[in-house]
């Protein structure tokens, strides 16, 4: 996000989902859309069916790899060399758009450095990608219009996230396919209201609508509005927060909605963090494997239980209506919030509804002016929507991009390999991925149906390692990393490339998180839960499994 | 705009868009043609024969959503003719059928049994070609929804839908003549098959072949957003009581046009989980009773309790009174940047907003974040 707020002056998906059926050229990048974003992934589809050219880039198999017409299979972390390739392709073979790239980018001369400066051999070498793969997905993409990027995750959980999504932003930008229906950057949010949250502020660094919160004029605004002095040193990020509360810096803890337990890289330094705090509150569904962790949980009500709004992924702001009553004695988040600040004696928390409440965000945040409840009853409002007759916005960066000076950054970014590689006692990667079945941590996981559909973690393997390893299909086996061991059972399958494995992180009995690495992105400061290395081990444990022998035997 | 077409049927003049079926030019101008196979957003196969129609200078019938209809068309949907043609169509089809219409959950909502009243059928011809049901196995495999082939039709809706609407191609039609049926690869169960669960198949089907585990109809319907990916799936979440007991694709959302995918068809039963809490919790320490001494409001300047060394306690339930005192008292002694708290993308806009507010004014702090980067 902040790496395409940095080029494009907006981290938010640059068009719409249905544009996406119109598309010519799809690429997926770094997103199992399919299992992720099911939704998204049948758009494609349909859009392949139509005549659409799909590129994925992708270690693992998926769903969308099998329909695609070029299948990048890149080793884990290697995607700036793999854009980089791709780009070089573009520039080399004058695929560019000269016109779009003279008026509407600057910074092309310095890419054009960095970017010849790399022998596409180079780029095989490193993502042991063939270069004829590469030649062909950079043409497919440069000439087709209108093309599209879908990126995920698996672009931004990376030490180098960042660069990441500059070398996705270059190609867009290079190509002129952004600004146009059915073109653009597209990165896929996971949560049903990240962007929402961001919209609101619940950053570190800025103020609702994305006001730097170091801008004194910025802070002065929101002094007036809020009645009360504000800092204006940015705060701490996820990970950082963690980092201080173990060096005893954060003493109080107040999580809403998260289980950082399960979901946070190296989850054992997390635990070891919270245990270090002096008051730590957590407000949840359920008693999370966090909440277990907490001074005082309080019960927040569901999305049924309560009024309010979520932004989905295409910036738009949709209407979420109560269902039913709160269940038992929990209450809305918002309602809890409003009591505390109360009690505290807080000034500018008398609301009585979440409709009063978006008239305040309306008055804060520009780009949702124009969105009431009344107009979003039917099918939302995609921001910005500067004012009451605006209609929304399907794609943005249509004249200028949101920088200061309008033109969208060309920005040369240079590969630089994963924070872990693997060594001789850790030979394998470990990527973590998602199942079609779960979600993140908590919610799916109540559902019986959902965990007999998706039963149980496994450890996806090559058959290649499998057979060094000598380890047999369903087989209990231990995977370690440097900070941790976990076990799960193996599942021998194509679907990961030799040398890399992948699990995914939604079950509590299997903190998959133990093995990830904290290493995060200098920018954005994003963990890189994408690559890690491990080692896997046959695992008998002689107390259960010798028994059960012996009574086999004795059958 | 291109210029609608005009035709005739039964003798109306009918206007149509361009491209359009007899089907869809009838159902344009409120004409019922009975059909089963059909679906309005997936592609017509014209299996079921019943939408057969006559069409004046030509000999066959036409089935009516496989026709597209050119300027000028006289089409007749209804005589005694076509009436019994569909109706020993519709005999062919329930010849096998399994009928058990009362205790089948799709009572009222089948289009079979609505076509059996509409289209009507010949008794004693039917007694004549009355086969026993094929009593095959019911597919229960999947914890969500059952496949029962004794009630299938064959009309291929779930096939074509999981094709061109789902993208999965997990079923399709198996075996030939009398044996044909609705498989998965290999004729294996359907959890054990390429499925997703997503349910739009179920959605579709015409009758009880596909049919949802554990049917009760909500008494009323509330429009509201899933809550599980960013993607944004408009749901209609129905409610039976005070218990939601069912979740739909809202057709009118321009994010999703009615799709959803297994966690926003079947997701929804987290809501009434078992293990949500009941009422806040607090660790008891060794002094807990100082908690519930402060008596509504806690003294300023001191910590109603003062977690000072951690140690194993116990979570014990507290009035709402309380909790709200104690989190607000002794969060009081920790302003600034000494706290931090995370916000939820989970929850709504509005609360984000009131959160990172009472973070920024209450706290003094910019200690905000949310999980945006997992």
């Amino acid at each position: 996000m902040a790496g395409l707020a940095a080029v494009l002056g907006s981290g938010a998906m640059t068009n719409s989902i249905s544009e996406l059926e119109q598309a010519a050229c799809i690429f997926v990048i770094g997103s199992n859309t399919m299992a992720a974003h099911p939704i998204v992934g049948r758009r494609i589809i349909r859009a392949v069916r139509k005549g659409a050219r799909l590129i994925v880039a992708d270690p693992r198999e998926t769903m969308l790899s099998k329909r695609a017409d070029v299948w990048l299979r890149h080793q884990p972390g290697t995607d700036v060399a793999l854009l980089n390739a791709m780009a070089r392709v573009i520039v080399e073979e004058k695929l560019f758009d000269a016109s779009f790239v003279e008026k509407r980018c600057k910074g092309f001369d310095d890419l054009r450095a960095v970017l010849l400066d790399q022998d596409l051999s180079q780029g095989e070498q490193i993502t042991g990608v063939p270069v004829d793969d590469i030649v062909e997905a950079a043409r497919t993409y440069a000439t087709i219009s209108p093309a599209t990027i879908i990126y995920a995750m698996g672009i931004t959980q990376h030490s180098r996230g960042t660069d990441n999504v500059m070398a996705v932003a270059n190609l867009a930008l290079l190509t002129g396919q952004i600004g146009k229906p059915s073109t653009g950057v597209n990165p896929l949010r996971g949560q049903n209201n990240v962007q929402g949250a961001c919209d609101m502020g619940a950053l570190p660094d800025v103020f609702p609508g994305y006001q730097k919160v170091d801008d004194p004029k910025v802070r002065k605004k929101f002094e007036k509005i809020w009645g009360r002095k504000l800092s204006g040193s940015p705060g701490l990020t996820l990970t950082e927060i963690f980092e201080a509360a173990l060096e005893d810096k954060i003493k109080a803890l107040y999580i809403m909605g998260e289980n950082p337990v399960l979901t946070e890289a190296d989850v054992t330094s997390t635990e070891e963090a919270i245990s270090h705090l002096d008051f730590f509150v957590v407000q949840d569904l359920f008693l999370t494997e966090t909440a277990k962790l907490a001074d005082v949980v309080l019960p927040a009500a569901s999305f049924a239980e309560k009024d309010g709004t979520f932004t989905n992924t295409e910036r738009r702001v949709q209407r979420v209506s109560k269902a039913i009553e709160p269940l038992g004695n929990s209450r809305p988040d918002w309602m809890i919030i409003r009591d505390i600040a109360q009690q505290m004696g807080a000034e500018g928390f008398d609301v009585n509804s979440p409709e009063q409440i978006m008239e305040e965000i309306r008055d804060v945040v520009p780009s949702y002016r124009g969105i009431t409840y009344k107009r979003i009853d039917n099918g939302g409002l995609q921001w910005p929507c500067p004012d009451m007759d605006h209609p929304g916005t399907p794609f943005l960066h249509k004249k200028s991009f949101g920088t200061p000076d309008g033109l969208g950054k060309l920005t040369p970014v240079v590969y630089i390999p994963s924070a872990e590689t693997t060594s001789h006692e850790y030979p394998l990667i470990l990527t973590t991925g998602r199942s079609v079945f779960h979600y993140h941590s908590t919610l799916s996981r109540k559902v019986a149906g959902l965990n007999v559909l998706g039963g149980g973690e496994y450890v996806e393997i090559n058959p290649e390692d499998a057979a060094l390893l000598e380890i047999g299909e369903g087989e209990k086996v231990k995977v370690a990393s440097r900070r941790g061991t976990i076990w799960a059972k193996a599942h021998i399958s194509k679907i990961t490339p030799p040398g890399v494995v992948s699990m995914t992180f939604h079950y509590a009995e299997t903190k998959t998180n133990v093995l990830t690495h904290a290493a995060l992105d200098p920018v954005a400061k994003i963990p890189e839960l994408k690559v890690c290395a491990v080692k896997i081990e046959r695992e008998i444990d002689f107390s259960k499994d010798l028994v059960r022998w012996g009574a086999g035997r004795r059958a | 705009m291109t210029k609608p077409i005009s035709l005739i049927i039964n003798g109306l003049p009918v206007q149509a868009p361009q491209g359009a079926t007899i089907l869809e030019a009838a159902q344009g101008a409120g004409i019922f043609i009975p059909t089963l196979c059909h679906c309005p957003d997936i592609s017509s196969a014209g299996v079921c024969r019943l939408c057969l129609v006559k069409i004046a200078r030509k000999k066959k019938l036409h089935p009516a959503c496989h026709t597209p209809v050119p300027e000028g068309m006289e089409v007749i949907t209804d005589d005694p003719e076509i009436t019994r043609v569909r109706q020993v169509t519709l005999e062919l089809i329930l010849t096998d059928h399994d009928f058990n219409c009362l205790f089948c959950p799709k009572s009222g909502t089948c289009r079979l049994q609505q076509l059996v009243n509409q289209v009507g059928f010949d008794e004693d011809r039917f007694a004549r070609l009355k086969r026993v049901a094929k009593d095959l196995p019911v597919d229960t495999s999947n914890p969500f929804f059952d496949f029962n082939p004794n009630k299938c039709i064959q009309c291929g809706i779930c096939v074509r839908t999981c094709d061109e609407i789902a993208g999965v191609n997990a079923l399709d039609m198996a075996y030939r003549g009398y044996d044909l049926k609705v498989s998965t690869f290999g004729d294996k169960p359907l959890k054990e098959s390429v499925c997703v669960s997503c349910g739009e198949c179920v959605e579709r089907c015409p009758t009880a072949a596909l049919v949802r585990k554990r049917i009760e109809h909500p008494t009323r319907e509330v429009r509201t957003i899933c809550a599980y990916c960013g993607v944004g799936c408009g749901l209609y979440l129905g409610v039976r009581g005070d218990t939601v007991v069912k979740a739909r694709g809202d057709p009118a959302n321009p994010v999703s046009r009615g799709e959803l995918c297994v966690r926003g068809r079947f997701g929804y039963r987290f809501i009434h989980s078992l293990s949500r809490l009941e009422g806040p919790l607090v660790r008891a320490y060794d002094r807990i009773e100082r908690v519930d001494s402060s008596g509504g409001r806690g003294k300023d300047g001191e910590p109603v309790t003062r977690p000072l060394v951690k140690q194993e306690g116990r979570f014990v339930e507290i009035s709402w009174d309380q909790a709200i005192n104690y989190v607000a008292s002794t969060l009081s002694h920790y302003k600034g940047d000494q706290f931090a708290a995370m916000s939820s993308a989970k929850c709504t806009n509005e609360e984000n907003y009131l959160f990172q507010k009472f973070v920024r004014t209450v706290m003094g702090t910019n200690n905000i974040d949310h999980c945006a980067r997992l």
